[in-house]
């Protein structure tokens, strides 16, 4: 399993000079952007004027390349204005083994916390997409990497949770490096509880989408993201349970181009659909209708039908 | 059982012989109206004498196909296939890919699908109409993963209480090396099998060719239909004659035998009804077909809409149990 450890929050598999195919190379110690007004795409090079990657949602210009993109930024995406209501935000890590690398455990919550200003790297809460209502779960790879601690494994369970009791849908966006290694084997068992939430969802005919999106890897790959009823991934997202390096290093040998790709992935059979980031909210709440029952408004005359193949 | 040729477009001129005054009558029929465009010239009368003609050749011919003819035309390259039917007939469809374990299969289209007001969703054998596409989903022969991403799908249907609708056109299901590895048999079986027991309405028609356990492999359902030119049938025509005739030239011979027809299928008690195709086939008047098609799908919806599910799975098991049984033949457990 891929597991996230560093301060900056990168998971250690996925640094740029261990990836096979260095166009998609866009890793870094620091994963924040670089300051100034500049920055080069890390899948093409070309210079992207940062206002301008921000304002088309943190993708390149030039190769339409995904950038990870902050929680709070993947929310005001997704949702309609103002209908964000967030749950559970005030819980936080403990350090239950005492973990110490570099330096101890909750310094490197800490940090995060400060840097992001969320207390943990899952958003969970209730909002709209088209005005249909939703439970919307974030796991955020900015926050040390996205991994999967107790507390993130926790706002999960308790989001899935509030859907079973409001009979809401679930959409889940993943973004990590796997499990939280400074928490163990308890980080290992978020994965069976998050499940085990999912488990009640299904049995209470609930229903759930999860977006993947760059890098989605080990625990979280192998648990909770890749069992809801629809699996959608961005274009170009690093997906699969072990990392590349990891692979690489126990074969001995190059991985071939694309691998652990989303395309990759499609055409293996793994997931549903890719959807370009500027095309989830229209496809998300197409898929939220087909999942409240089998009326449809019938389309009005002259309206354009929407005819959508996967490739 | 499965087909043993190799899959490929079957559908040449010559295999449409019995076509072929029609043809002609068609290409001199395009040749007047053209002329009378261009000259101004006042042939009405000769082509409405020659649409007359040519009307009472197909008529004459299509009354009365062979079972081998009807193959050829199930087969014909212009008999609009799954996407011709997504976009011709629906209003919204999110295809859906993936069996989660192995590959997406191409020869299988599975997606959330919308006509008028009834949502379902759509399972389709895929064949393509170029040489490109006829590839990329190996003519219509699906390997297990096609079978298992359609029961994904149908599982997902079931939870969220849609309707599942079939369009069943395979050669048979792809015999290969990598699909006995990975369990052909068992997947089409696992299909059919789960189909007996998935809680909500399943409509399934052929619109072309029906080959074997790859058809059967999505075709189990509350209602099955049949085009009325499309065939359904244990192995292809080619293959019960290689086999048992040991002569592939039988063919002819051998589909009249095997009783494929929508007729035969009729007769023999084994499906539940026919959708009549415009004159001359649906490739002849393909947007006719396809709209009788979505009337037809519309129609079946409507009527299985708000039976209670115990009921519909009782009458569906009970159906596809009773096949073959005539009164007295059997002892009764």
């Amino acid at each position: 399993m891929s597991e996230a450890k560093d301060q900056a929050g990168a998971p250690d598999e996925l640094t740029p000079k261990d990836l096979s195919e260095t166009r998609f190379a866009r890793f870094r110690k620091k994963k924040d952007m670089p300051g100034g007004l500049w920055l080069k795409c890390e899948s093409c090079s070309a210079m992207i004027f940062r206002k301008e990657l921000e304002e088309r949602g943190r993708v390149c210009p030039t190769c339409e390349f995904h950038f990870t993109l902050p929680g709070k930024e993947r929310i005001g995406m997704v949702l309609d204005e103002g209908s964000w209501v967030e749950l559970f935000p005030e819980i936080t890590s403990q350090d239950r083994l005492e973990f110490k690398d570099s330096s101890p455990y909750l310094e490197k919550v800490g940090k995060a916390v400060k840097r992001t200003g969320q207390n943990e790297a899952l958003l969970c809460g209730t909002g709209k997409i088209q005005g249909r209502e939703l439970v919307l779960i974030v796991l955020d790879f900015s926050f040390l990497g996205g991994s999967m601690g107790e507390v993130v494994g926790e706002k999960i369970a308790l989001g899935v949770e509030v859907a079973i009791k409001r009979k809401l849908p679930v959409v889940m966006f993943t973004g990590s490096g796997g499990a939280r290694m400074h928490e163990g084997v308890l980080s290992l068992m978020q994965m069976a509880k998050t499940c085990a939430a999912l488990a009640e969802l299904n049995d209470a005919g609930g229903f759930s989408i999860c977006v993947m999106t760059h890098p989605t890897t080990g625990g979280v790959t192998a648990s909770f993201a890749s069992v809801c009823d629809i699996t959608l991934a961005e274009p170009g997202a690093l997906i699969g349970f072990a990392g590349p390096r990891v692979i690489a290093t126990t074969l001995k040998q190059e991985l071939p181009a694309g691998f652990q790709r989303a395309e990759f992935l499609l055409e293996k059979g793994q997931l549903d659909r890719i959807v370009k980031r500027h095309e989830l909210r229209p496809m998300l709440s197409r898929l939220l209708d087909y999942a409240s029952g089998p009326k449809a408004e019938p389309l009005a005359p002259g309206a354009a039908k929407s005819i959508s193949f996967a490739r | 059982m499965a087909t043993t040729e190799r899959p490929q477009a079957r559908t040449d001129a010559s295999s449409l012989a019995f076509e072929r005054p029609i043809r002609e009558l068609e290409a001199k029929l395009a040749e007047l109206e053209a002329l009378a465009l261009r000259t101004r010239l006042d042939i009405s009368s000769e082509i409405e004498a020659l649409r007359k003609q040519h009307r009472a050749a197909i008529e004459s011919k299509y009354k009365d196909l062979s079972a081998w003819e009807t193959v050829n035309v199930a087969r014909h390259a212009e008999r609009p296939v799954a996407l011709d039917y997504i976009q011709t007939t629906l209003d919204d469809f999110v295809e859906l890919c993936g069996d989660k374990y192995f590959a997406d299969d191409q020869a299988i289209v599975c997606g959330l699908a919308t006509m008028g007001e009834r949502r379902f969703l759509l399972v389709a054998h895929r064949k393509g109409k170029t040489t490109k596409e006829r590839i990329a989903c190996n003519f219509g022969c699906a390997h297990p993963e096609g079978y298992r991403k359609a029961l994904r799908k149908m599982k997902l249907a079931e939870k969220l209480g849609l309707p599942i609708v079939a369009l069943i056109n395979t050669p048979g299901a792809y015999p290969g090396i990598g699909a006995e590895e990975r369990g052909q048999a068992a997947a089409i079986a696992e299909n059919i099998l789960a189909m007996m027991s998935i809680r909500t309405p399943i409509v399934c028609l052929v619109i072309g060719e029906g080959g074997s356990g790859g058809a059967l492999g999505i075709g189990v359902g509350d209602r099955v239909l049949m085009m009325e030119y499309s065939y359904y049938s244990v192995i292809s025509p080619e293959g019960c004659a290689a086999i048992l005739w040991k002569d592939g030239e039988r063919s002819p011979d051998a589909a009249e035998a095997l009783k494929l027809t929508s007729r035969d299928l009729v007769k023999l008690g084994l499906i539940d009804g026919v959708v009549p195709e415009p004159l001359g086939g649906a490739h002849r008047a393909p947007t006719v077909a396809m709209d009788e098609v979505r009337r037809t799908i519309l129609r079946e919806l409507e009527a299985l809409d708000g039976v209670p599910l115990d009921q519909l799975l009782a009458a569906r098991r009970k159906k596809f149990r009773q096949m073959g049984v005539v009164p007295g033949r059997f002892p009764s457990a």
